[in-house]
């Protein structure tokens, strides 16, 4: 026994001074209070603690996707509305009810290696770095840089009371401190960004379609800014990187088509066949008349 | 800021990521080789002629652990310590071979399963998360599960020694830790695929229990008590 103790073996209980000729008795009547398997039980607590907190933060993180979705085909809207300034107050309220959810991913992970559970919120992290990229982008036309969405990501607890009453998983946290922060990392963030560029593609052609001519120009100008950032990148980034630099190649193609298809066909197509290739729109061939 | 300054900016933070990757990689592989060098002296106690010899072979197996020590301690400087689970692919796998090797080496010497603390104490890392480098829950259970398929090889062979008191033993063992196991909710991942694996560890061990009782063996084993240890 003194030799287990130095060792650290779990302390024998029965083996020890159990008859040999009862040994194959053993295996069926295994002591539910021995050593083992009270370590056992204290390792299912603290699995089954782990993979709760887990499938919490999937479903918050699923939670986030939809919203930022939503927002963005919201975004999408303001090729063709009357009013952009709405679109944008509107979005900006919607991200809040993102930023709220990741205020209690921000919980859950208090005093948390965030590493261990990036797996579970990676996704929806990046859904909001396109949706919060996307908005930046209407009201800025630059590029969100990480500094500014990690500043708009630490949450202070003023509303700590009715924030309690909404998550009781989070009681002992508020306690601990009065600020949340999540960091979204750098591969997140560029992984977010390459999906907006297929955004922003989107509302390239929309915007043709509409008879917006400036915004197809501006876009592919941003675009290639992006592209060239990633090409820069290149594949000395993570494997997922690399991956969208395909797919972004292409959203940029698509752009650099349409505004060539613009400028060339613009001036030489007559007016009423332009109106047939991007929109019924009249607007559109007055603009193009005096870009060319 | 300008789009290309910030992707300056992010390519600096991904190669210095890969930077540390790097490093890790490189301590890992001495650990791995370390690991090698350990279970090499411990593959010994299958042969007959190793049973006599086991206490010198534990003493042999925990000098090398000597040097897992030095090799992990260079190993959690290498990257910040607050990003444990950020790197933990790249050491997870040589963790569970020493948690292992290190089960391995308490079990010939006291017959028991090692504590988490225990084994963290072997490898000269910290038990708890909090205070830096150390042993995931996950891996400390992989690491036993890999104890319990090298001690259901190590009954057949005991056997084959003529050593029958042996096998008795490490069946008890292994339905012990199988119903610890039992306990376990585990999620569909690379622990459950090992855990899975565990009941035919059980099955082999009592193959040769039901081997030697059939034949009486087991009792010549206990009548002759001396045989054991």
């Amino acid at each position: 026994m003194a030799k287990a103790d130095v060792t650290g073996g779990f302390r024998k209980r029965k083996h020890d001074h159990f008859p040999h000729g009862h040994r194959r008795e053993d295996k069926d009547s295994i002591n539910s209070s021995s050593a083992v398997i009270m370590a056992f039980k204290s390792f299912q607590l603290e699995l089954d603690t782990r993979h709760d907190k887990y499938e919490r933060l999937v479903k918050l993180s699923r939670d986030i996707t939809i919203e930022s979705k939503r927002t963005i085909f919201l975004l999408h809207r303001i090729t063709s509305a009357p009013s952009g300034e709405e679109i944008l107050i509107e979005s900006e309220a919607k991200l809040d009810v993102v930023r709220q959810k990741i205020k209690q991913v921000a919980q859950e992970l208090m005093g948390e290696d965030m590493n261990q559970f990036h797996r579970a919120i990676s996704p929806g992290l990046q859904e909001y770095v396109e949706a919060v990229s996307f908005q930046y982008f209407i009201k800025t036309r630059t590029l969100i840089s990480l500094e500014e969405i990690n500043k708009q990501l630490i949450f202070a607890a003023e509303d700590k009371e009715e924030e309690e009453t909404k998550l009781p998983a989070s009681d002992c946290l508020s306690k601990q401190s009065l600020t949340w922060s999540l960091k979204v990392t750098p591969v997140d963030y560029l992984l977010g960004v390459a999906d907006l560029t297929g955004e922003l593609m989107r509302m390239c052609i929309n915007s043709v379609g509409n008879g917006d001519i400036d915004t197809p120009f501006e876009l592919s100008q941003f675009l290639r800014q992006i592209y060239d950032g990633f090409s820069y990148i290149g594949n000395t980034g993570p494997y997922e990187v690399s991956k969208k630099l395909y797919t972004l190649k292409q959203s940029l193609a698509k752009v650099e088509n349409a505004c060539y298809t613009l400028k060339v066909r613009g001036s030489e197509i007559p007016k009423h066949m332009l109106a047939d290739v991007f929109s019924t729109k009249t607007e559109i061939i007055e603009q193009e008349d005096g870009l060319s | 800021m300008s789009v290309s300054e910030m992707f300056i900016n992010l390519q600096g933070v991904l190669t210095v990521d890969q930077d540390i990757r790097e490093d890790i990689r490189k301590v890992v592989q001495t650990l791995e080789q370390t690991a090698r060098e350990i279970l090499t002296v411990l593959q010994g106690v299958h042969q007959g002629s190793g049973f006599q010899d086991i206490p010198k072979k534990c003493q042999k197996a925990r000098e090398h652990f000597g040097t897992v020590r030095t090799q992990l301690a260079s190993l959690k400087i290498k990257f910040p310590a607050d990003q444990y689970y950020r790197f933990h692919e790249h050491w997870r796998f040589v963790l569970q071979r020493l948690v292992f090797l290190a089960a391995f080496v308490v079990y010939l010497e006291t017959e028991t399963l090692v504590t988490r603390e225990a084994v963290t104490e072997i490898l000269g890392i910290e038990a708890e998360r909090e205070r830096g480098f150390h042993l995931d829950i996950e891996d400390y259970l992989s690491g036993v599960l890999t104890l319990a398929s090298e001690l259901s090889r190590l009954a057949v062979n005991s056997v084959t020694a003529g050593d029958y008191s042996r096998p008795l033993r490490i069946s008890a063992f292994i339905n012990e830790l199988d119903s610890g196991f039992r306990l376990l909710n585990l999620k569909n991942d690379s622990l459950r695929k090992r855990y899975d694996g565990l009941k035919y560890d059980v099955k082999k061990i009592e193959e040769v229990v039901y081997d030697l009782s059939i034949r009486g063996l087991n009792k010549e084993a206990t009548d002759g008590a001396g045989g054991e240890k």
